[in-house]
């Protein structure tokens, strides 16, 4: 776990843990939903906005140039940090639409029967797990809808694992598409997506990885996941809301059908046809997000000033932590093992006889913030036999002291609410 | 804001008690989902033959203390009443749950449903407290459409 001194310059970033919340102070446990953000970052990104905003792409003008300068670099600073190629990472507005625009490409594909690796039909099949987020779930229930393909749900453990022996259960020949959590936001559980992105690629299946919770608490190399496509969000990473990405491989990007279309993203353009650029840009249609991009690309800084290694290796201690001591309460029943896997800071739990609501709302009275519900996961709840759950999450903030006083607090809520 | 005058002990009572739960008459329930949180009710308003009065309310459901307590106090509370009643009932009940905390409920008309008074002051419970009125309103324009 990082020192004091580190913790504390760490925690000196974030104003909003200064903030008092029902007159306590805030402990932020929720990073999972949305990280805060720290000054730095959002300082330059409005100093940037006041003092650079001008057309990326567009104009010959000085402002204008400069804006091109700074929203490539900001493109290759957030590649680097996943050891990829910028021209491989396309912008989107969150993780969500980059999900999105990989199964709309499929059924675009698949409406004219090519490019082959995208083109589905009847009888050929989508695998996901059912450990998904709905974000990675329903977008590709509407490609099987539209294009007649199956969708097959790859079982996870009593206790939350994805093996890949349960992938391979279910990978056929027909097999065209694996979507998977690198973590899941409701177990915690890091999965073992190098091996099922190769057990899926023995079969031709292309593999999208949704990094969401992987992304902003471990290293993360996207050609070492064996992932063909993977998304991720800002707003999970300390930086803005409205931005995330979509890496694709170079290959299966140059091969994958555009989905959106516009300015920006074309070479030549006549009333009946257009070329178009290679991606990023043939993706990327239309006025892009500078400011975000900017803002993104300094949270990814603050993020690597302190050295992923450092963030993984203190959020995965801290959430050791906090899993022994959650699972110690009475009458709390903690969703995913912690035997024999790896975890990220993240626990999410059935208290007995108090909804979830409830206890977050008793938890916010000491200005503990956490998320309550199904964490769009219902699904997965329903599988582990549960409506809803408590989660807690942890980020780069993190104190032993936050984790213990929550825990405290949570050893209360059954008194309170006299079920215990 | 005080966690206090959000549970007092009548609402904490209510969710364990849970007046009407069990739905054991043919009827015409409403099912109604919160997609936030994903609580579910299922709730029927029982009328009288000529479609007048309230003879009771039957529910099944999970949720929170609110959501429970507050189908449960409704059940409790509104049994008896004419429809006309009931209407006027309902909207006073949701005036009060929008007013955020101006509006508090008068303990002589509404019994044990003043004491969620409070949840107006947490505008992200507010939807709990209404999940249950939703479902007795859309059951007795069910009910009262197969009656005519
Ligand atoms: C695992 C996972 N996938 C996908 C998403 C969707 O991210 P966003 O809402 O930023 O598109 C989230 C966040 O809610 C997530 O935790």
């Amino acid at each position: 776990m990082f020192s004091h001194e580190d913790s504390e310059r760490i925690r000196g970033a974030f104003p909003e843990l200064r903030e008092r919340v029902n007159g306590v102070p805030l402990v932020y446990l929720d990073t999972a939903a949305t990280a805060l953000r720290p000054a730095g970052p959002v300082e330059h990104e409005s100093t940037f906005a006041l003092t650079r905003t001008a057309a990326v792409n567009r104009g010959a003008h000085t402002l204008a140039a400069e804006a091109t300068e700074a929203y490539d670099d900001a493109r290759a600073t957030i590649a680097k940090f996943i050891d990829a190629r910028p021209s491989d990472l396309v912008f989107t507005s969150n993780a969500t639409e980059s999900i999105n625009l990989v199964a709309l490409a499929f059924r675009l594909a698949s409406a004219v029967g090519a490019p082959e690796r995208f083109a589905l039909k009847a009888g050929e099949e989508i695998v996901v797990t059912e450990s998904e987020h709905h974000a990675n779930l329903i977008p590709w229930q509407e490609v099987a809808k539209a294009t007649g393909a199956t969708l097959r749900i790859a079982p996870v453990t009593d206790g939350g694992v994805l093996t890949v022996g349960a992938v391979e259960s279910v990978l056929t020949e027909r097999t065209k598409v694996v979507a998977l959590p690198a973590v899941s936001n409701v177990l915690g559980i890091v999965n073992p997506f190098r091996e099922i992105a190769d057990a899926a690629h023995r079969v031709g299946a292309l593999v999208v990885l949704d990094a969401c919770q992987a992304a902003p608490h471990m290293a993360l190399d996207v050609t070492a996941t064996g992932a063909d496509f993977i998304a991720f969000s800002a707003h999970k990473m300390y930086g803005p809301t409205g931005i995330g990405a979509l890496w694709g491989s170079a290959s299966v990007l140059a091969e994958m059908p555009t989905v959106l279309t516009g300015g920006s993203m074309i070479t030549r353009v006549d009333y009946d046809s257009a070329d178009y650029l290679p991606a990023p840009a043939k993706f990327e249609p239309g006025t892009p997000r500078l400011t975000q991009a900017i803002g993104w690309a300094d949270s990814i800084r603050f993020l690597d000033d302190i050295g992923m290694d450092r963030v993984a290796e203190h959020e995965s201690s801290l959430g050791a932590v906090l899993y022994r001591l959650v699972s110690a309460v009475d009458g709390v029943h903690v969703l995913g093992t912690n035997v024999g896997v790896e975890r990220v800071g993240l626990v999410s739990f059935a208290v007995d006889g108090v909804h979830p609501h409830d206890v977050g709302q008793y938890l916010d009275s000491k200005g503990i913030a956490v998320r309550v519900g199904h964490h769009c996961a219902q699904p997965l709840h329903k599988r582990l036999g549960v409506d809803s759950s408590t989660r807690i999450s942890l980020g780069v903030h993190s104190t032993l002291a936050e984790v213990e006083f929550a825990v405290d607090a949570l050893a209360r809520v059954r008194g309170f609410f006299g079920v215990a | 804001m005080e966690l206090e005058s959000l549970y007092q002990q009548i609402i904490l009572d209510h969710y364990k008690r849970k007046v009407g739960y069990g739905i054991n008459h043919g009827g015409h329930p409403s099912h109604q989902y919160n997609p936030t949180c994903g609580d579910e009710i299922n709730l029927q308003v029982l009328l009288s033959a000529d479609g007048s009065t309230i003879d009771g309310i039957e529910w099944e459901g999970t949720g929170c203390s609110i959501s429970q307590a507050s189908a449960s106090m409704l059940a409790a509370e509104s049994k008896g009443m004419t429809i006309d009643e009931f209407e006027k009932f309902a909207g006073g009940f949701r005036e009060a749950m929008r007013s955020r905390g101006e509006i508090v409920l008068d303990e002589e008309e509404y019994g044990d449903l003043a004491s969620l008074s409070g949840v107006s002051k947490f505008v992200a419970r507010v939807k709990c407290a209404m999940l249950a009125w939703v479902a007795a309103e859309d059951s007795v324009t069910l009910t009262r459409g197969s009656l005519n």
